[in-house]
């Protein structure tokens, strides 16, 4: 018996039975499909996260003062002299840029008279080019605005739908933060992301300015946060060393025990990697479990078609069929029942896939779940792997039918 | 006549039935020659069709010794058993067993892929057909044809691999008096023609009279004639 013939004959056999052939098949469909949509909308979650993750800017590495793994008494703010130490080319060769920022929320009031409460920074203009601002109109905050004081500020586009009701002819508008007019230089484009606190509704303003008329620190000098750009995505963990190294010094923290964190943009991604790949393999898992069922279907129903089909199998006996014959013949009609779920099933999941993207995406979440090849490799060879499973068994009894016995089966 | 084609001595067969052990067989010797056509008769339960089963090697005697065509059968394994039936016997049944799915050729066909022959298969099943009379029918499914002509499919089936033997179990049996009569001519016709040994297994006396030998069957046992 060739393959050929063999598959032939399956195939007639399942016509022969088209609606338990077809809903066997579904309980397939279901379980691939359901695996093929689970991993793609995990790796899309996970694409569209560290993407966004990306997306706040390169290289970057944040310093923090205090430190949650170390017992550290009365840690030393960060200050505006420490940014100034790490420019240095010498003693700190792999930082391109230092950006302190401090920041807070205030009460903000539309010229209308709109009221709502915002996150504000204050910050150095390179915070815009290191982590990839860009304005949609207007400009970016500039030397002068911070060496002036200057009471301006630049709007993300969520605060500006709010406020103004749309983000387009803005600039110019005056704003009231805690009472106090700014004007508005610039709308920032958005971001999107809302993984990381939305990027789109904060106000930015100058360090000097909120330093002085906002955000109040004990120290004037005090900041929140430096924001360090290293040279290249090499040099981080150079940069993250030399950082560390001035930071000792200037705060005279015995060794081994930091005053500050440092937290780079790397430690981020691999958290959210790892966080959403338990995601994508739980989301997986329980997508599993429906093809397993779906694999109990097809051999319920080879156990049914065995036991209906007694005297056929006894016919083919007594025709000369061996044991292997028999065999082939019930294996590669549970395999065609599988592989034929698999195949509907990864067009039914990309399908899905697609409609939770779109779905996302109508609801102002943009993501878009990635099918990949290895991901339909792992549903099909799974699926042929569940018909051939679960075909041995019902296959097996059939094979060992008597002839004697199967023949007079009625 | 020819050298004898089966040799059967002493077979015995007895089934366990829980405690109980019924003797189906109690040693039955035959010898059938070649081109030979034999009618088995006997009333139900006298163990004609255990003795069919063993003699068609579809099931082996609990005790005796069995030669058919020259292979000893008795000492046989499945698979051995399952090609042994495929070569040397060709069965006819009462209720013709067709496969209801696919054609009148793929099932006159059937044999031959378990032989493994992969030329000529068509061919051959044709020429088959051809010899029952039913060349004009070959695509049509055993649905579709009358009990007479199903039953005719089943003969070219059993007689595609030319086998040793042809066991034909009440192959009128189904069969309205007019169309038996064709299908015992038919199975007498071959036998003329190529020289194919018959065994017929029959309830009805016609049947037995057209054969060359009648071996009666009680409790059994041969009865003596």
């Amino acid at each position: 018996m060739n393959i050929g013939q063999s598959i032939i004959e399956a195939l007639e056999s399942l016509n022969a039975n088209r609606l338990r052939s077809g809903l066997t098949i579904l309980g397939i469909i279901i379980g691939v499909g359901a695996v093929i949509a689970m991993l793609s909308v995990g790796q899309g979650a996970q694409s569209t996260i560290t993407g966004a993750i990306s997306g706040i800017g390169t290289n970057l590495l944040f310093v923090f003062s205090g430190n949650d793994t170390q017992d550290v008494r009365n840690p030393r703010p960060l200050t505006l002299a420490d940014a100034q130490a790490l420019i240095d080319p010498l003693q700190a060769p792999d930082v391109a840029a230092v950006s302190p920022s401090i920041q807070g929320s205030a009460e903000i009031t539309s010229p209308s008279g709109k009221v709502t409460n915002s996150a504000i920074i204050g910050a150095t203009p390179d915070y815009f080019s290191m982590q990839n601002y860009t304005v949609t109109e207007g400009a970016l905050l500039t030397e002068e605005n911070e060496l002036g004081n200057a009471s301006v500020a630049v709007i993300g586009p969520t605060i500006a739908d709010k406020l103004f009701g749309g983000h387009e002819g803005i600039v110019g508008e005056t704003l009231r933060i805690n009472g106090q007019p700014f004007r508005v230089v610039g709308v920032l484009e958005s971001k999107g992301g809302s993984s990381f606190g939305n990027q789109d509704s904060r106000i930015i303003v100058p360090l000097s300015t909120a330093q002085a008329r906002l955000l109040h620190r004990t120290n004037v000098n005090e900041v929140d946060q430096l924001l360090i750009q290293a040279t290249s995505s090499e040099t981080v963990n150079q940069a993250s060393e030399e950082v560390s190294e001035i930071l000792r010094q200037r705060h005279r923290t015995p060794i081994g025990i930091d005053d500050f964190t440092i937290f780079s943009q790397k430690d981020v991604l691999s958290i959210a990697t790892t966080v959403t790949g338990v995601f994508t393999i739980f989301l997986g898992g329980i997508a599993g479990i429906s093809l397993l069922v779906g694999g109990i279907g097809i051999m319920n129903i080879m156990l049914v078609s065995v036991t209906e089909r007694t005297r056929e199998i006894g016919l083919r006996k007594a025709l000369g069929a061996r044991r292997r014959d028999i065999l082939v013949q019930f294996l590669t009609e549970s395999s065609l029942l599988s592989l034929l779920g698999g195949i509907i099933g990864i067009v039914l999941g990309w399908l899905l896939a697609l409609l939770v993207g779109k779905i996302a995406t109508a609801s102002g979440n943009p993501f878009s779940p990635t099918v990949n090849l290895s991901s339909i490799l792992l549903a099909t060879l799974f699926s042929a792997a569940v018909g051939l499973f679960f075909g041995i068994y019902p296959a097996n009894r059939a094979a060992s039918l008597e002839p004697v016995e199967a023949l007079r089966y009625e | 006549m020819g050298k004898p084609v089966i040799i059967a001595k002493d077979l015995k067969k007895i089934y366990k039935m829980g405690e109980f052990e019924v003797a189906a067989l109690c040693g039955v010797s035959l010898e059938i020659e070649k081109g030979e056509v034999v009618s088995i008769m006997g009333p139900s339960g006298s163990g004609k069709s255990t003795l069919m089963n063993i003699l068609g090697c579809l099931d082996l005697p609990t005790s005796g010794e069995y030669i058919l065509d020259g292979e000893r059968v008795s000492e046989l394994k499945d698979d051995q058993l399952a090609d042994i039936r495929n070569r040397k016997v060709g069965f006819v049944f009462q209720s013709f067993n067709l496969l209801s799915r696919t054609s009148a050729l793929a099932n006159v066909e059937l044999p031959l892929r378990y032989a493994g022959v992969t030329t000529g298969r068509r061919e051959k099943a044709l020429e088959a057909l051809d010899a029952v009379g039913l060349k004009e029918r070959v695509m049509h499914r055993p649905t579709e044809l009358s009990g007479g002509q199903q039953q005719r499919v089943a003969i070219a089936r059993a007689l595609v691999n030319n086998p040793a033997i042809i066991m034909a179990d009440e192959p009128t049996g189904n069969l309205d008096s007019k169309v038996g009569k064709e299908i015992m001519a038919l199975l007498l016709d071959l036998n003329t023609k190529k020289g194919t040994t018959l065994i017929i297994i029959t309830h009805d006396p016609t049947v037995a009279a057209q054969t060359h030998r009648v071996i009666h069957l009680r409790d059994g046992e041969v009865e003596a004639v």
